[in-house]
């Protein structure tokens, strides 16, 4: 993809959660939709004021965790009874309930990763450039203590005048246009 | 009592309990108490004179294991009838260590115990290194490790499989599984800190190191909500496996015949014992680091308090635990395992069985009453030795005097340990002394972005409120 130009958003600051919900929560309101918020620590109500409620990570989990379970049992009922039958004590070569531990730790296994990795895949990371790091207060703000409210420039209500306009109507410490 | 209350800071006049942070942090003074300890560029000489030491022991472990695959298990003292010697010992020990910090990480967090905040990062990391030092024993124990592939379901061209049936392949599973889930969730709990270490690195080889550890993280609110959902399912699925991986381990026993080892109570006295010593192990770790990086302000007395009463309730587990081994012992009827309890408590090796008795019941479960002793730094600091070295002897006494004299006198043998065996356990000492030492220079060691969450300004205050200035 060529590298796009112009401008990604307009970036306002805020100095606290609660200034940020009420702004997130406004522009919603107002329409907003293409935007979203950046803090240092998880806020749960900031992803609510933008509308984000449900995610498929633990649907991603649960697949997960069932292939595990599926693959490790099937694993070891074909090696136990087919690949290599072993006598042992005259014990069933199908013997379930001893299959259960090692599967029980794969659904595990394969549950947690999923969680992880499916986690940072619909997240879209690891994406180490980002037009917001262009932004001369957003490093070491975003990450520290600072509470952004970022209005792309991909929805259609987005003017750069209009916008910002509309962002300092919140009264932000500032605003700022992020480009590309 | 409540001049007392009246007039510590420390505590909370609200609850009377020590505050999980001191008063008068804000977020950008939490950040930089925790980002300089590793971002300075000048490493103090303590540290090199610690990593010296533990790196010297560190080689002590190279040496004994280099000798090892030279000549085998030989040079081990483990021999007929006792063939489970000091690495099986110093693997159970060390694994059971690592359990506190999935605890604290995991089931701390679905029972949302904020003040586990402060103290996460530097368990888990414990549990890793600790997992380290344990997954090597058995891999060395094998006498053969170049062949410990053959433990894995792979095809190989012999066309040999594992057998599912054994508690001992269970373990390969369990154990490996909990590697890897505990190195996972400890790298996804340090993603969003690797983000503020970036950001706030003033070199470039630094900036450059933590931004690819990072992945990119920046904070967005729909990243928070996906990472706080993963957080949560991870959590979730280490509580029931850090449950079954000691389960497993003591399987390995309790499956077997033999007295001593064949009984159903092993399963939950392992994982109680696991908790307990690992609870321990944090208290090791916690107490130098917090007065030697001074971050008494967000490691506060209230984390040592209640790490002193979760060993308490631990240690009355494994207490029900050993009283129940004894009472079996007379209950079954069985002469084997009368004898057995007999020969553990009075028998040639009779000495192990009360150093057991003195330092995980006697000292701990009469002082932690105390919530005066419970807050004092170094008899914590002594305790927790003193109960490490207890939980040692615990595996100690059920792997050797299980073993040296079973059922047949004519079998019948004793155990002593070589100066190889001492070697590789101090040398693994050293190990885990010197990667944690690693992990607090060159890692974020409290979760930043978690505390965040406990400050006051993390309160969010209704509009009239904020206008007040409140």
């Amino acid at each position: 993809m060529a590298p796009r130009e112009g401008t990604y958003g307009l970036l306002a600051e805020f100095d606290t959660p609660g200034d940020l919900i009420r702004a997130a929560q406004q522009a919603r309101l107002d329409g907003w939709r293409r935007m979203d918020c950046y803090t240092p620590y998880p806020v749960e109500e900031v992803a609510e004021a933008i509308g984000f409620h449900r995610n498929k990570v633990p649907l991603v989990t649960l697949i997960g965790g069932l292939m595990g379970l599926a693959a490790m049992f099937l694993l070891e009922v074909w090696i136990s009874v087919w690949a290599y039958p072993l006598n042992i004590g005259g014990r069933p070569t199908y013997s379930w309930p001893a299959f259960i531990v090692p599967a029980y730790e794969w659904t595990i296994l394969f549950a947690g990763l999923s969680a992880a990795f499916g986690m940072l895949a619909l997240n879209g990371l690891p994406a180490l450039y980002h037009p917001l790091f262009n932004a001369p207060n957003f490093c070491d703000g975003a990450t520290t203590d600072k509470f952004f409210l970022c209005l792309e420039a991909l929805d259609p209500k987005f003017d750069l005048v209009e916008a910002k306009k509309y962002l300092q109507s919140f009264q932000p410490v500032s605003v700022v246009e992020v480009e590309y | 009592m409540a001049v007392e209350l009246k007039d510590n800071p420390k505590l909370d006049p609200a609850t009377g309990e020590y505050r999980v942070i001191a008063p008068g942090q804000s977020f950008r003074s939490v950040t930089e108490k925790i980002t300089r300890i590793v971002l300075t560029p000048t490493t103090p000489l303590g540290w090199f004179a610690l990593f010296g030491v533990a790196g010297a022991v560190a080689t002590a472990l190279l040496v004994a294991v280099t000798w090892l695959f030279l000549v085998g298990v030989g040079i081990w003292g483990i021999t007929q009838p006792v063939a489970w010697g000091f690495a099986i010992i110093n693997f159970v020990w060390w694994i059971g260590i690592g359990h506190a910090g999935t605890l604290i990480s995991a089931i701390l967090l679905l029972f949302k115990q904020g003040w586990r905040n402060s103290i996460n990062r530097f368990a888990e990391a414990m549990t890793i290194f600790a997992v380290v030092c344990a997954g090597m024993f058995p891999l060395i124990h094998v006498g053969r490790p170049w062949l410990a592939y053959w433990m894995l379901p792979v095809p190989l061209t012999m066309n040999v499989w594992p057998q599912f049936r054994s508690p001992l392949l269970w373990d390969v599973f369990a154990v490996s599984t909990y590697a890897i889930i505990s190195v996972v969730f400890w790298y996804i709990g340090m993603v969003p800190d690797f983000g503020t270490m970036r950001d706030r690195a003033e070199s470039k080889l630094a900036k450059y190191a933590y931004g690819l550890c990072s992945l990119g993280w920046r904070g967005s609110a729909r990243h928070w909500a996906r990472y706080e959902t993963s957080s949560l399912l991870l959590a979730g699925l280490a509580t029931p496996l850090v449950l079954s991986v000691h389960t497993v381990i003591s399987f390995d026993f309790a499956v077997a015949v033999l007295p001593g080892w064949h009984t159903t109570i092993f399963p939950p006295y392992f994982v109680a014992g696991a908790i307990y010593s690992g609870f321990a192990m944090v208290l090791t770790l916690a107490i130098p680091l917090r007065k030697f990086y001074h971050l008494e302000s967000l490691v506060t007395e209230r984390h040592i308090d209640n790490m002193g009463k979760v060993m308490l309730a631990t240690g009355f587990i494994v207490a029900y635990g050993y009283a129940m081994e004894v009472f079996m012992a007379w209950y079954s009827a069985s002469h084997w395992e009368a004898f057995m309890m007999w020969n553990r408590m009075f028998g040639p090796m009779g000495w192990a069985y009360w150093v057991l008795v003195t330092c995980n019941l006697a000292i701990p479960l009469t002082t932690l009453w105390s919530r005066k002793l419970r807050t004092n730094m170094a008899f914590m600091f002594l305790l927790s030795i003193v109960v490490n070295t207890g939980m040692w002897f615990e595996r100690f006494v059920i792997i050797v005097t299980s073993l040296y004299r079973d059922f047949l006198p004519s079998s019948w043998g004793t155990y002593r340990a070589t100066k190889w065996d001492y070697m590789t356990y101090v040398g693994t000492l050293g190990l885990f002394t010197a990667l944690f030492l690693l992990f607090v220079r060159f890692l974020p060691m409290i979760p930043m972005s978690e505390i965040r969450t406990m400050l006051p300004g993390a309160k969010i205050t209704p509009k009239k409120a904020a206008e007040a200035g409140d």
